[in-house]
């Protein structure tokens, strides 16, 4: 049941992350994006790491992709609009994504002899997270607060009109 | 200056406070005065069910009357159509045929009388100006219609019924007042008339 | 309990709370009407049965009897998709309510609650942040300068006051230490409502609940005396009926949840004395969880007849520069009651 599960929203999740590049549209590629956002927060759901895909929910659905539909919906972009890319830019970017790629696999594949710690129903549970977080990785947690910090008031000091 | 109503506010643009700001004091007031009238009486008149009574001063369609024995009191003298401002009053006289007695009063009548319903401002000048008590304005609604020729009512209309069950009750508008208007020697309007009757 | 039971039990409790927050949302309507009539001293609604009892059917026969235009140059996936979403994100909230505590039935508990996550408050959170989604969709979808504007106006408000919500919640479950609704409203016993431990909190929350919900005073999305219907221009039949029906049951949900977080929920104080039996208790204790919901729904409607609309820099101003530092200033102070009643 749960594989089949697991199996489904892993599908469901490439193919609306394919389709986010494929698809013409910007307003439809971010509600593939939602979608895909939706099928993750399944798969942790799966992992009974409940926390985990409701902040994902929130945060990344209802909070970040609202704000780039807003922007693409005021933007009003159409094919008439989209601006003409010559072919040595689409090469620029095909040989700086497969980099990328190559990075990405490159990483994974060194981790993959890690020995796969025997799954427990307690991972994903708000409060062992909590204890995770504020314990072994405190200074991280506090400093990406600090970073967070930082962007929000730069962001308001864009937002005004006269700066001095 | 006077002020106009005794509602008026002389309008002060002094800082609020800082309760006054907080505004939830002012909203709370709104609340229970809305609450007030939840439980108040309603004023709404279900109005197939109950109807409202007309005031007495109401004046709708009109009726000819007819005197105790059944014959029409209008003697077409043309005062109703000279007092309407509106105009809506047409008539035409003929000379009562022997034989007619009971069916109009005086030797001369009315052979068609006709009052435009669209134009008729209900303002009972006419009613006033009938020397004869023929004319009246009653509690009653002029029927609505599709057609603008319908509104045109001619006597068919106008005149009661002969049937002494089924005439129009004008008690309510034959006041003692307005017998006393109408013929009270003190009025200018009744100066002639009562010079006439000598 | 075999498993046959339990999806048995599951599937009749989904059916029975979704119709009853359609039904009650139905309702909903009819005593909007009267409410608004009662406050301005009319009779409201009258003819369909007797009181008018059948107005609402009367209603979704008529929506649905409508003739339904879909614009041309409209999306019209997308135009179909937003009022789906906006009906469907405002049913499913109802899944984390408990509705009352639990009935035993031939030696089985049947919880009054289709699923009891440890994260309720979190997922009505992510719900109502979803919930944006319909509006902008169908807004944009529209293909209607108008109905594009209204969508913003709608998601951005939306968006603020979902802030302002969130920090209240925090505070409140700094007190509680628990983010499980079912949590929550067992702690509640007695007179230990949380609004007496919150009241700030409570009504920075009531504040967002009449924001999210789209009520007036801060029913701008609509202003149906001002604008053109805003997001929803476009809309007719019944789709246009999914947009104001979602409100509806929005309105129902969100009054069962204040009435769990701060009001205890199905608990009464002085019903544990009575020494009544599990299952008288836990009806008892859904007729008084729905008697809180019917005086918050009654609440919502009372406020929309008494305070006038705002103007939107002011909604803007009271979301972002009062009522956001106030919910901090709330979890802050929370947090420093915390510290000193603990040591």
């Amino acid at each position: 049941m749960t594989v089949y599960l697991f199996i489904v929203l892993g599908v469901l999740a490439v193919l609306s992350a394919l389709m986010v590049v494929f698809t013409k549209n910007p307003i439809h590629s971010i509600l593939y994006l939602v979608l895909t956002f939706f099928a993750i927060a399944g798969e942790y759901v799966l992992l009974n790491a409940q926390f985990l895909a409701i902040v994902n929910i929130i945060v990344y659905a209802g909070a970040i992709m609202v704000l780039f539909l807003f922007v693409v919906m005021l933007l009003n972009l159409n094919k008439e609009t989209e601006p003409h890319k010559s072919m040595l830019r689409k090469l620029i970017a095909v040989v700086a994504a497969g980099l990328l790629m190559v990075v990405l696999v490159g990483s994974l594949k060194g981790a993959s002899n890690m020995s796969i710690q025997p799954f427990s129903h307690n991972t994903g549970l708000i409060e062992n997270l909590g204890t995770v977080l504020f314990n072994d990785f405190l200074l991280p947690f506090e400093v990406s607060a600090i970073l967070f910090l930082a962007a929000m008031v730069g962001a308001v000091m864009l937002g005004k009109k006269d700066i001095k | 200056m006077q002020a106009l109503t005794t509602r008026s506010k002389v309008a002060v643009n002094k800082k609020m406070t800082f309760v006054e700001r907080l505004y939830i004091p002012a909203i709370l007031g709104g609340l229970r005065i809305t609450l007030n009238h939840f439980f108040k009486k309603k004023v709404t008149i279900s109005y197939p069910e109950e109807k409202r009574e007309f005031a007495p001063v109401f004046r709708g369609q009109h009726v000819l009357k007819r005197d105790e024995n059944g014959a029409e009191r209008c003697t077409a003298c043309g005062l109703c159509a000279v007092a309407c401002p509106a105009e809506a009053i047409t008539m035409v006289a003929a000379e009562r045929k022997p034989g007619e007695e009971n069916l109009y009063r005086e030797e001369k009548y009315a052979s068609v009388y006709e009052i435009n319903m669209l134009r008729c401002i209900f303002c009972g000048l006419c009613e006033e100006a009938c020397p004869k008590e023929a004319i009246f304005l009653t509690d009653r609604m002029v029927d609505t219609d599709y057609v603008r020729n319908n509104f045109i009512y001619g006597k068919d209309k106008l005149v009661e019924p002969m049937d002494k069950d089924k005439r129009i009750d004008v008690s309510k508008r034959e006041t003692t007042e307005t017998r006393e208007f109408k013929t009270h020697p003190g009025y200018a309007h009744n100066k002639l008339y009562t010079k006439s009757l000598k | 309990m075999s498993i046959s039971l339990f999806i048995i039990y599951k599937v009749v409790l989904v059916v029975v709370v979704f119709l009853i927050s359609l039904f009650i949302a139905m309702y909903s309507t009819y005593a909007e009407r009267k409410v608004a009539a009662f406050m301005q001293d009319r009779l409201g609604p009258n003819r369909a049965g007797p009181f008018g009892i059948l107005q609402p059917v009367a209603d979704g026969v008529k929506m649905f009897m409508k003739e339904e235009i879909i614009p041309q140059v409209s999306n019209k996936f997308l135009f179909i998709l937003g009022p789906s979403i906006a009906m469907f994100t405002s049913c499913i909230t109802g899944a984390v309510v408990p509705w009352g505590t639990s009935l035993h039935i031939g030696g089985h508990e049947f919880a009054l609650q289709v699923t009891d996550i440890n994260i309720g408050i979190l997922y009505v959170m992510a719900i109502t942040s979803i919930g944006v989604y319909g509006i902008m969709i169908g807004g944009w979808a529209s293909n209607n300068k108008y109905s594009l504007l209204g969508a913003l106006r709608a998601s951005s408000q939306m968006i603020s006051y979902e802030i302002a919500m969130g920090l209240a919640i925090i505070a409140l479950v700094m007190t509680t230490g628990t983010l499980s609704l079912k949590g929550i409203a067992a702690q509640q016993t007695g007179w230990h409502w949380n609004v007496f431990y919150q009241p700030l909190g409570f009504l920075i929350f009531l504040i967002c609940a009449f924001a999210e919900t789209n009520r007036t005073p801060f029913d701008l999305p609509e202003s149906d005396s001002e604008l053109i219907g805003g997001y929803h221009t476009e809309y007719s039949s019944m789709k246009l009926g999914f947009y104001l029906f979602a409100e509806y049951i929005n309105m129902f949900i969100s009054s069962a949840i204040m009435s769990t977080l701060y009001f205890g929920g199905y608990n009464m104080p002085f019903i544990g004395r009575l020494g009544l039996s599990p299952n008288l208790a836990a009806i008892l204790g859904i007729v008084f969880l729905f008697a809180k919901i019917f005086f918050f729904i009654f609440f919502f409607m009372w406020v929309r007849w008494t305070v006038p609309r705002f103007r939107f820099d002011q909604l803007m101003n009271l979301g972002w520069k009062i009522l956001i530092p106030l919910s901090i200033f709330n979890v802050a102070i929370t947090g420093f009651f915390i510290l000193l009643l603990h040591k």
